[in-house]
């Protein structure tokens, strides 16, 4: 390799310069609308002319929220295979185009941009982390597309362009609150893992239990993932309060009721409520350091009704009797039927269209009757609490009076206006 | 080969990559693609700081992650700012923090309102940081899999710390930008605009990384690389000389993460841990290491086998993708970069070995 061929700084700054030019005349030549300018529209590229339409499938099949995720998968898919059986949306078969979102919110933004532009998708189901919708949210928005979102989150959010068919906060943690207040709980202990979720979810928790004379007595947070827990489930034992609320998320939930158990904390001593711990997880934690510990979900694979019935199944035929139903499993499907609904009642499969339509869109879902409430994209769903059994499923032991009406900015609430923030 | 490392063969050689990046790329590619191909320039940007601390320095950086992460989350900041003052003037809390239960904004953000403030800090702060912990770190004659090691304890403690804060998004991040320096970022000719700048910064940074490997700093480099003691004895101070890779590379790294924000439109701690960080090597071990655009091709070649590969095989591509870094770890232990010189060993291999570097 010949050493030091010269190339003078003189020279380098000269073509520095030059290029730095090139960049202002491009620069000056080619800028688009400046802030406060109107964007022209996105024109979409769905096509709609054949007889098929697509939709797109955006879930984490590799990385740590892979083994959650594909269970979200497999209920879409679910959902699109019965729905064309019986005829596809306004005489069109849905065709699934499957992404990765790969556990990482730049990739689900990424994935969500390429289904819109590049597969031309009329709308995409799928995401669960809030930090996995808070990256595609702008892309939905950029792109006039549509997402429907199947995961309980932390409310407060309400786009055009997004469908949130889990719960808000309002049908699940308040639920939970008032059904401990009820069964004469005086005390709660938060343990919750560090993220948007249960800090949101905490604070609501807090304003409850202020209004509500609950003494909370501990608050304790550790990185999602964590496994060590032992000092957190002393205090908590130490602190002796009527109830645990529960806010981990993932693998941290093992280790934390398998800790819970070891100090001989008992459900009827001082019971769990969690709120990310299903069907699925159960197995994960081992039924024998959680039985008898409560959820607050708006679904069980136990709900009795014939349209669950017919779900669980359909889903037991198509991917083996050993696996099981779960609420995120059940409002996934419940979103693809609902996006049919609305697309038959709009006839049409323009994003402007289904917007327009989708107020009082109902479904005869597996928890019941479902509506869209056209002024926040999120839907009515039954609060249920469940017991956790000793064969591994949930049993509701309370449910709310007819499905909640959807309140993401929790405007209902007296007690919460010091934490709702209108967009 | 030979002819690339002459005057005119450089200015070939810079004058095809303009041409493919400024005049092709945008002709050929649609607009997504085009948003895809900018986000892995990024890449490359900070592959090429790896190439100089790496592959020419030895210094084995495998938290290249913090120095991107602070180049993106002071853009990001600025991004935030803009938006919150052109939606409720001056002084409003960015939307986030409003819904995190922040009404008051934090101190340290305020001075990010100013864009010349926020380009001085992107261009300052992370490379400061890297000097003085270079300096640290060098002057203890740390290095090998020590330093290795503390670099990506330091990655992983960093995105933790992140998760922790807050006022900065926490887990979730920074998100939902909406102007870069005045312009709509949802007007597809201010996307192309982005790409542009990326690709100009991509250019400039080979320039510089050239310069400093022709020039006698980068000969001096190679030698701390190959016999630091050496190098010592002749009277230098090697850690010196490290030093400033590293805060080169710092630089790159973030430049890059300041440009990546408004092109993907988030940045949260899952992008700038120890995992990304990982990545960035591998692209650059990918490339090869010790030559001047290998890292570039390696980076841009991992990112796009990784979108190719799991846009085919949606739950199969890490498999396949894993068996392409142990076939090119395997045939091709020089990177991509070396192709040339295994072919040619091929044939006559009774030929004398050359050094690959």
């Amino acid at each position: 390799m010949p050493l030091r061929t010269k190339l003078e700084a003189r020279s380098l700054t000269k073509s520095l310069a030059a290029a730095a030019a090139a960049a202002c005349l491009v620069a000056t030549a080619a800028c688009g609308s400046k802030a406060g300018e109107e964007t022209a529209a996105v024109e979409s590229c769905v096509d709609t002319s054949g007889d098929t339409v697509k939709v797109g499938s955006l879930n984490s099949l590799s990385g740590t929220m892979a083994i959650s995720e594909t269970t979200v998968r497999d209920s879409i898919a679910l959902a699109v295979k019965e729905i064309n059986a019986a005829g596809g949306v306004q005489g069109k078969t849905i065709e699934i185009v499957a992404e990765d979102g790969a556990s990482e919110p730049t990739v689900f933004a990424e994935k969500a941009e390429k289904l819109i532009r590049e597969d031309c998708v009329a709308a995409v189901f799928g995401g669960w982390t809030s930090a996995s919708r808070k990256a595609m949210l702008p892309v939905f928005e950029d792109n006039d597309s549509l997402l429907y979102y199947p995961v309980q989150y932390e409310g407060l959010e309400a786009s055009e362009n997004i469908f949130y068919t889990g719960a808000t906060t309002n049908q699940q943690i308040i639920p939970a609150l008032d059904y401990l207040a009820e069964t004469g709980v005086e005390s709660i202990y938060l343990v919750g893992s560090d993220y948007v979720f249960p800090r949101t979810a905490n604070a609501i928790i807090n304003a409850y239990a202020e209004a509500h004379g609950i003494e909370v007595l501990g608050e304790d947070y550790v990185t999602l993932g964590s496994t060590e827990f032992s000092t957190i489930v002393t205090q908590v034992k130490s602190a002796g309060a009527d109830a645990v609320f529960n806010t981990l998320n993932g693998d941290s939930n093992v280790a934390f009721f398998r800790e819970y158990a070891n100090v001989g904390l008992t459900a009827e001593e001082m019971p769990v409520m969690s709120v990310s711990i299903a069907e699925e997880e159960v197995g994960g934690i081992g039924v024998e350091n959680i039985e008898g510990q409560l959820a607050a979900w708006n679904y069980y694979q136990t709900v009795d009704s014939p349209a669950n019935g017919s779900f669980v199944e359909a889903f037991k035929a198509e991917y083996g009797a050993d696996r099981v139903t779960s609420d995120p499993m059940e409002a996934a499907y419940t979103s693809v039927y609902l996006w049919a609904a609305t697309v038959e009642k709009a006839g049409s499969f323009a994003v402007a269209d289904v917007q327009e339509a989708a107020d009082g869109v109902s479904f005869d879902a597996p928890e019941g009757t479902v509506v869209i409430d056209g002024d926040n994209h999120h839907v009515s769903k039954t609060a249920r609490i469940g017991e956790i059994n000793a064969d591994g499923l949930l049993y509701t032991v309370w449910e709310s009076e007819g499905p909640i009406e959807p309140d993401p900015f929790l405007e209902g609430y007296d007690w919460a206006a010091d934490l709702a923030v209108t967009e | 080969m030979k002819f690339f490392t002459t005057r005119a063969g450089t200015w070939t050689g810079f004058g095809a990559a303009a041409l493919v990046l400024f005049g092709l790329a945008p002709l050929l590619l649609s607009g997504f693609r085009l948003g895809l191909l900018a986000q892995f320039l990024c890449y490359a940007i900070v592959a090429v700081g790896i190439g100089l601390a790496w592959g020419r320095g030895g210094m084995l950086t495998l938290g290249q992650g913090v120095f991107f992460g602070m180049g993106a989350y002071l853009m990001a900041m600025h991004l935030k700012m803009a938006d919150a003052e052109f939606r409720g003037g001056p002084g409003a809390v960015p939307d986030f923090m409003e819904l995190a239960g922040i009404r008051e904004l934090p101190a340290y953000w305020a001075p990010f309102a100013s864009p010349a403030f926020t380009i001085a800090a992107i261009l300052v702060l992370p490379t400061a940081f890297a000097v003085l912990l270079g300096l640290a770190v060098f002057k203890r004659r740390v290095k090998g899999a020590y330093f290795a090691i503390l670099s990506q304890a330091l990655a992983g403690a960093f995105a933790i710390l992140l998760i922790g804060q807050q006022s900065l998004g926490g887990f979730n991040g920074l998100s939902r930008f909406r102007y870069f320096f005045g312009y709509n970022l949802d007007d597809p000719v201010n996307q192309q605009m982005l790409y542009f700048i990326v690709a100009g910064v991509l250019l400039a940074v080979v320039a510089v990384s050239l310069q400093l490997r022709r020039s006698r700093y980068g000969e001096l480099l190679v030698a701390v690389r190959d016999a630091e003691e050496r190098v010592r004895f002749l009277g230098y101070d090697a850690a010196n000389v490290k030093v400033v890779a590293y805060a080169v590379a710092a630089l790159f790294a973030s430049v890059a993460g300041a440009v990546f924000v408004p092109i993907v439109g988030i940045i949260s701690p899952a992008s700038i841990g120890i995992v990304p960080s990982i990545m960035f090597i591998l692209g650059v071990a990918i490339g090869g290491r010790a030559s001047l655009v290998g890292p570039v091709v390696g980076a841009l070649a991992v990112a796009w086998a990784q979108t190719a590969l799991s846009e085919q095989f949606p739950s199969a591509w890490t498999y396949a993708q894993g068996l392409m870094f142990i076939l090119v770890i395997a045939l091709l232990p020089g990177g991509i970069a070396s192709t040339a010189a295994v072919l040619k060993r091929i044939p006559t291999k009774r030929a004398t070995v050359e050094a690959t570097t």
